[in-house]
């Protein structure tokens, strides 16, 4: 892989530190008036999802690293790997827990993921913002407490838990926003 | 026509905002200024006060060439150069773009001028962030008969005149560093202080100079935290950042220079002139020698102002200021950008 020097590094640019993949997310320039220019770089391990800071001088370089993002189609789960397939070239790959990671909980047969590629194997899998999900077990609403604000648990077709509305019912499709692992709508 | 306007929606919505070019910029938009007009109104207005401020004090304003057949030899300035040809000249003349006017600005000074003062482009090749632009405005003068002490007080009057700030606090270079970084800098090993560089996330330290462990150490540590209530001067700095500043026998001996903070940005850096010829000529070739050992351009020695400096300058303070760091903080932002009208990237 390339090894970029600090005119070559901006945002968005994919690096290797201490052996993990991370993307730039911020550069400047540190100069005194009269003294070394350094290139401060901000970065984001993939991994970890953590941002770190280096300070470098002109002569430092980063070396590449080989990252690329991909929308593929999630198939199907043996419980220890994740399948996903490109729609394009039918390639498929598989992710591990580590890459899945609390993603595992939103991944329907069919969606379309975002995955993060490392060398060719994922290390990040990302759901689709939205997701539409079969509630399989919820205590039924008390009735007449439809219109009351109370919430309940319910467990989805691919087993998560979210708080729904006191009205919503087994065997009933919901919205979910993934991110941050709210109800919507009923779908 | 109406497929036209449909383009021409689409083209809005495609817009991005981009002040420094990151991303590209769809629809051609980058004609646009990125900072505002009210930004650059308010650039107009501090220049306005500035040459105000000056002519009140009989401080007359000069002007000299941007274009020097003889750069700085200061190891960290890079200045970018062309090829002039034209009369005399067939074979082309090599000629430099000034990092700041100091070198012609001291000619004037030899000369008789008193004092004087310069609003000027300096240019300092790869210098470009959030804080630098290549092209950037300076605002230098000089008092001869003044030491640096009476320069930094006029220097605070200037601050109060331009952004209203209150008056100083006075720090010595090693003050500021036993303060805000726990140790004394004169005295402090290199190897410990390769140790505290290393903890700021500095990975190829080992083999950075004293001096730019220090600086890191200014940059990464103290500066944020200086002039946060009022303009931070800090003065005796280490023989060995000198410069051009006379240097005070000691121990340790000092160098006669000062550099101003506010709201954690370095604003200005001033000296109680060098005027001796020989001592100006030892400090040039010590320059090119390192320049030479570390493979950095070798640049020609300013033979013009070592003359002047023969023929005498007379005792005196000068000091350079950045107006663009001016304006930045008179507008409360923290990217340049937002106060030049056209940065590099839009050049």
């Amino acid at each position: 892989m390339a090894s970029y020097n600090l005119n070559q590094v901006k945002v968005g640019l994919k690096i290797l530190v201490d052996g993990d993949p991370c993307v730039i997310v911020d550069t400047d320039v540190v100069k005194p008036g009269k003294g070394q220019a350094f290139t401060k770089v901000k970065y984001k391990n993939y991994k970890t999802e953590r941002v770190n800071e280096k300070t470098l001088k002109a002569s430092d370089s980063f070396e590449g690293a080989d990252v690329m993002e991909k929308e593929m189609q999630y198939l199907y789960t043996d419980g220890r790997t994740w399948t996903f397939m490109d729609q394009g070239t039918y390639e498929q790959v598989e992710a591990d827990s580590n890459a899945v990671g609390d993603s595992q909980q939103w991944l329907k047969e069919e969606d379309l993921c975002q995955i993060t590629l490392w060398e060719g194997n994922p290390i990040v899998v990302t759901p689709p913002n939205f997701v539409v999900l079969e509630i399989t077990e919820t205590d039924p609403g008390v009735k007449g407490d439809t219109s009351s604000g109370g919430n309940k648990p319910a467990t989805t077709e691919t087993g998560a838990v979210v708080r729904v509305p006191l009205f919503v019912q087994e065997g009933e499709k919901i919205k979910i926003d993934t991110r941050t692992g709210d109800y919507v709508s009923r779908a | 026509m109406g497929d036209g306007v449909g383009t021409q929606d689409s083209k809005l919505k495609t817009r991005v905002s981009t002040k420094r070019g990151t991303q590209v910029t769809l629809g051609r938009d980058d004609w646009h200024p990125t900072a505002s007009m009210e930004a650059l109104r308010l650039r107009a207005e501090i220049l306005a006060k500035i040459r105000a401020f000056f002519a009140e004090r009989d401080v007359w304003e000069v002007e000299t060439p941007l274009l020097a057949s003889a750069p700085v030899t200061d190891l960290h300035l890079h200045a970018l150069s062309c090829r002039y040809r034209g009369p005399g000249v067939d074979g082309g003349r090599e000629l430099y773009l000034q990092t700041s006017p100091e070198f012609a600005m001291k000619r004037l000074l030899a000369a008789g001028s008193g004092s004087i003062f310069q609003i000027c482009r300096a240019v300092r090749n790869g210098e470009a962030g959030r804080r630098h632009n290549p092209e950037f405005t300076i605002l230098e003068w000089y008092r001869p008969g003044w030491d640096h002490h009476r320069l930094m007080d006029e220097v605070d009057e200037l601050l109060a005149a331009t952004l209203g700030s209150p008056s100083s606090e006075r720090l010595s270079y090693a003050e500021a560093y036993i303060r805000y970084a726990g140790f004394d800098p004169h005295t402090e090993s290199l190897a410990a202080l390769h140790d505290r560089v290393k903890g700021l996330g500095v990975p190829s330290a080992y083999d950075l100079a004293r001096d730019d462990l220090l600086d890191l150490v200014l940059t990464h540590v103290i500066e944020p935290k200086l002039g946060h209530c009022q303009p931070t001067f800090i003065d005796d700095y280490p023989a060995s950042q000198a410069s051009l500043a006379r240097i005070r026998d000691g121990d340790p001996p000092l160098a006669e220079r000062f550099e101003v903070f506010a709201e954690g940005v370095e604003l200005a850096n001033g000296y109680h002139e060098l005027v001796d010829a020989a001592e100006q000529r030892r400090r040039f070739e010590a320059d090119i020698q390192k320049r030479e050992s570390q493979n950095l351009p070798s640049v020609p020695i300013d033979e013009r102002l070592l003359a002047a400096l023969e023929h005498g300058l007379p005792p005196c303070a000068g000091v350079a200021l950045g107006v663009d760091r001016l304006v930045m903080l008179a507008s409360g932002t923290c990217d340049i950008a937002d106060i030049l009208a056209f940065p590099i990237d839009r050049a």
